[in-house]
């Protein structure tokens, strides 16, 4: 099975055309000694039998059709409402390559421009791009965006340790050849006021994430005080934020980040184990020309009709090639496309709807699961739609009996990312679970831990 | 005809989706934290499906026609990798599952690795890079850390030719190296004379596409090889042509130590109108330990994720852009060895079909069988008002898209056509007819070409004016 068109009274009437007798003449430049390796892959299969085998792969898996899920921690599984499949699934956009010929990509280049200003309302930033790959990789381009806006000066970035554990170590695998100095996550006990004590005349950013890791809310008056600490020592903040809390909470442009990052996959895009998802990244305009990823901008065509193309396409790396800020290329453009239909489609009622349906809820497994006995909430803080729960056992071994006996996937082992809150566990609920789903997870940990 | 702005067709009150009622009882929400406003878009469900409808009727895809984009190998894409990408059994799968509840998932994994590595001649592949870029960065961060862990952190300068992808540069910037930058010979393969001049123990390597961006085979690829072994050096392999050489050779045989794969050309995943793509990282022996993880390992019959042991750390979260990992082997299944070879073989066939009819109408710096892409200058003999812009927009009212224009830089006015292997003779000649008419158009009605083009939504955008006057969001008052 191929997808090549070709019959072999083509190839012989193309290889006259060129003039050579055999394909083989084509390859002659390759060194003898290596051409035409055995190739050890298995046989060909047709569409049916593929598929049948995928079909059986794929089931192999305890996936969350069949099995109740609690977990989050960067990652969440959210409705996604069945217009942004068909969007994404019709072939003019998922065939297009990225939209450098601006007349016949209108499309692309409307719905990034649509995506930039829903994101901007969302998050209260003046700027959004067209995304990065990941929330952790958007983190780790603000740090080095932070360092060039001091001009390569400041060379310190305050990490809280409440940001996600992944992007913090994405941040130092990025940063690893730029001299960079990564501090602030050493210990949980960093909190705000402990992040900017470390504040100097060297540090060209703070980022913290708020919600946080741990699902703990700040309150925007104490957020705004910490902006402006960060803002007196000449330093950015960066803010890191689930972006269906923004549906609810004041958000980041509105006390004080100087760049807001995240994962925009809560945003109409499915698991995926992972992936792709897509990184929102967003500033203030001043900050713009230091900013990396593509951004699709509005002007007129020669008719003096609107139209869009790829803006301030000079700061990337195919033009300005080693002198480039960053080496992005690829965006994720398809899963922004989704993201865009899916803040049209919820927006302005639905999106704060979906992020209220997601707090009651989850304050109501709290309240559930704290009245079990054995087990403990965090309430010091408020919090969004994740909090952390104290356990009687292990939380391996109580997520791996909730798996076996009861068909729940349980929360996140914080031990994982901290490993002095290994008797911890961190419980997410979104607008997917029921009261009935709640309680039943309720049921379930006080028959696993007993 | 232009499409309003979704915010255009807001009105208040309106909603595309229907949500539960809460069925729990209302938890207070401290009123200091509450946002007072959230402007978003009002729009009911119909409005909406028609706005994003008619824009995508605004879009060029490989679906719609011919895509000759170099360097992006734009092959058509199979819907059996889109059915098999949907099948719930992975979408709904979460990252942080047991290892145990997900062993379909890591098992797609662990295959992907083995046949990307066996079709590259590699130790070892991470899924991990969700781009090219990313893989190039991943890469280099490889380069730099196996010569670290030999205490040879004088090695500070990677070769980059002349002809190279931008993102070779930004990516040895941002990796903390100096590039120095190789010219290309009369042949338009890497001068080696400057190659051998550069080579000194402060090399970190050569990064090299081959086939390069003229779409030529490097004809002294294992001298080249040797040179940068000799210094101490690495050989990087920017894998966006491994279209050109399935089952043709494997490049670890050349003498490549570190490669990055794009799925999302060479693997016919789509393109997505800019992502997602994936970016997997292939490198010989001595490199596994550096690669970033987690990577898919087997234990007794299971599939467990594991952080090799000298990793340069995690590039992205979680284990890289799984669903386009399962097109990928939706593909390479269906095609097995002998299907990729011949993906490779008809690649070449049909960029030397073009060629040999093309040369003659347009100019062709470098004259040699090409690989699966070459580059043609915009030029046309007689109207010397003509460039490879005016062509490229010309080529749109025909009904292709326009090749990749104005790179490689060192060839004026360059042209950079790809046909790929999907694409059909009738549907190659129809394009070599279109490239004819317009070099005849040059010369009696250049005005036609300087306008073009005409059947567009939109014209020529002025993208000058978009730097300038930067508008990058919709804003209320306008």
């Amino acid at each position: 099975m191929t997808y090549v068109p070709h019959s072999e009274a083509d190839r012989q009437a193309m290889l006259q055309t060129i003039g050579v007798k055999s394909i083989d003449e084509l390859f002659a430049v390759v060194p003898e000694q290596v051409r035409y390796p055995a190739l050890k892959l298995p046989a060909p299969m047709s569409e049916q039998e593929i598929l049948r085998e995928l079909q059986q792969m794929s089931e192999r898996n305890r996936d969350l059709q069949h099995n109740l899920c609690f977990l989050g921690a960067g990652a969440y599984n959210h409705f996604v409402p069945s217009v942004v499949d068909h969007v994404i699934s019709r072939s003019e956009f998922f065939t297009a390559y990225t939209p450098y010929q601006p007349e016949v990509s209108q499309g692309t280049l409307q719905t990034i421009f649509e995506y930039q200003s829903m994101m901007c309302a969302l998050t209260g930033m003046e700027v959004v791009n067209a995304s990065h790959y990941d929330g952790a990789t958007a983190a780790a381009e603000a740090v080095i965006m932070a360092v060039n806006v001091a001009r390569g000066k400041r060379r310190k970035a305050i990490v809280s340790p409440f940001l996600h554990p992944e992007y913090r170590q994405t941040i130092r695998t990025y940063t690893q050849g730029m001299e960079i100095q990564i501090v602030g996550d050493e210990s949980t006990r960093n909190d705000l006021a402990a992040l900017a004590a470390m504040l100097d005349n060297q540090t060209a950013c703070v980022i913290i994430q708020n919600p946080d890791f741990l699902g703990r809310i700040e309150s925007p008056e104490a957020l705004s005080d910490f902006a402006a600490k960060v803002h007196a020592a000449g330093a950015l903040l960066v803010v890191s934020a689930n972006p269906i809390s923004l549906g609810l909470l004041v958000p980041p442009g509105e006390y004080g980040a100087d760049i807001a990052i995240g994962e925009g996959q809560p945003l109409g895009n499915e698991l995926n184990y992972g992936g792709p998802y897509l990184g929102y990244f967003g500033c203030r305009e001043e900050y713009v020309r230091k900013m990396a990823g593509r951004l699709a901008g509005q002007t007129i065509d020669v008719h003096g009709q609107r139209g869009f193309v790829l803006a301030l396409s000079t700061r990337e790396q195919h033009i300005r090639r080693e002198k480039a800020t960053s080496n992005i290329c690829t965006n994720q453009a398809l899963c922004a496309l989704a993201a865009g239909v899916y803040l049209a489609a919820l927006g302005r009622c639905g999106l704060s709807q979906v992020a209220k349906l997601c707090y009651h809820k989850a304050h109501y497994a709290a309240e559930r699961i704290d009245g079990l006995k054995g087990f403990k909430v965090d309430r010091a803080k408020p919090f969004f739609n994740e909090f952390i729960v104290s356990c009687p056992a292990k939380p391996g071994k109580l997520n791996r009996k909730l798996l076996k006996e009861h068909n729940i996937v349980g929360g996140f082992e914080l031990g994982r990312a901290y490993p002095e809150m290994e008797d911890k566990m961190l419980v997410c609920v979104t607008e997917l679970h029921t009261r009935d789903d709640i309680d039943r997870l309720a049921k379930a940990l006080k028959e696993v831990a007993s | 005809m232009i499409e309003p702005l979704i915010y255009e067709i807001s009105r208040p009150g309106r909603c595309g989706c229907f949500l539960p009622e809460l069925d729990v009882p209302e938890a207070d929400i401290p009123e200091a934290f509450v946002r007072k406003d959230l402007p978003l878009p009002e729009v009911s469900e119909v409005d909406l499906i028609r706005h994003y409808i008619r824009l995508s009727q605004m879009n060029w895809g490989v679906d719609k026609g011919f895509y000759p984009l170099g360097s992006c190998t734009m092959k058509y894409n199979p819907k059996v990798n889109e059915r098999a990408a949907r099948l719930p059994g992975f979408v709904r799968t979460h990252p942080y599952q047991d290892e145990e509840s997900v062993q379909g998932n890591l098992q797609l994994m662990y295959e992907l690795q083995q046949f990307l590595a066996e079709i590259g001649g590699f130790a070892a592949v991470s899924l991990q890079p969700a781009a090219g870029a990313h893989g190039e960065l991943t890469g280099v961060l490889i380069m730099r850390a196996y010569h670290r862990s030999r205490g040879e952190s004088q090695r500070v300068k990677v070769l980059i030719p002349d002809s190279a992808h931008g993102t070779n540069p930004a990516t040895t910037t941002m990796s903390g190296f100096e590039m120095v930058e190789l010219p290309s010979d009369a042949r338009g393969n890497v001068d080696l004379a400057a190659l051998e001049a550069a080579c000194d123990d402060t090399v970190v390597g050569l990064m090299l596409t081959n086939p390069n961006t003229l779409g030529l085979f490097d004809e002294n690829i294992l001298k080249i090889a040797d040179l940068v072994h000799g210094c101490g050096g690495l050989l990087y392999g920017d894998g966006a042509n491994l279209n050109a050489l399935l089952g043709i050779f494997k490049p670890a045989e050349l003498g490549f130590d570190v490669m990055h794969y794009n799925l999302h050309k060479t693997f016919s995943t789509p393109h997505g109108g800019g992502g997602p793509g994936s970016g997997p990282v292939g490198v010989v022996e001595k490199l596994a330990k550096f690669l970033p993880g987690p990577v898919v390992v087997k234990k007794d019959d299971k599939f467990r994720l594991h952080m090799p042991e000298a990793s340069i750390g995690r590039v992205k979260s979680f284990y890289g852009n799984f669903g386009v990992m399962v097109r990928a082997y939706t593909y390479i299944r269906m095609l097995g060895a002998a299907g990729l070879r011949a993906v490779s073989e008809d690649a070449v066939l049909n960029a030397n079909y073009l060629q040999a009819q093309l040369k003659h109408v347009y100019p062709l710096d470098y004259d040699r069988y090409c690989m699966h892409e070459f580059v043609l200058r915009g030029q046309v003999k007689g109207a010397p008002d003509i460039r490879a812009l005016d062509i490229a927009k010309r080529l749109i009212d025909l009904g292709f898209h326009p090749p990749t224009n104005y790179f490689p830089l060192i060839v004026p006015e360059a042209l950079m056509i790809e046909p790929t292997e999907t694409e059909s003779r009738e549907t190659l000649d129809a394009f070599v007819a279109a490239m004819k008419q317009i070099a005849e158009e040059a010369k009696t009605n250049p005005e036609l070409l300087h306008s073009a083009p005409h059947v567009t939504p939109v014209g020529r955008l002025d993208e000058v004016r978009a730097a300038r006057e930067l508008r990058l969001r919709w804003k209320p008052e306008e």
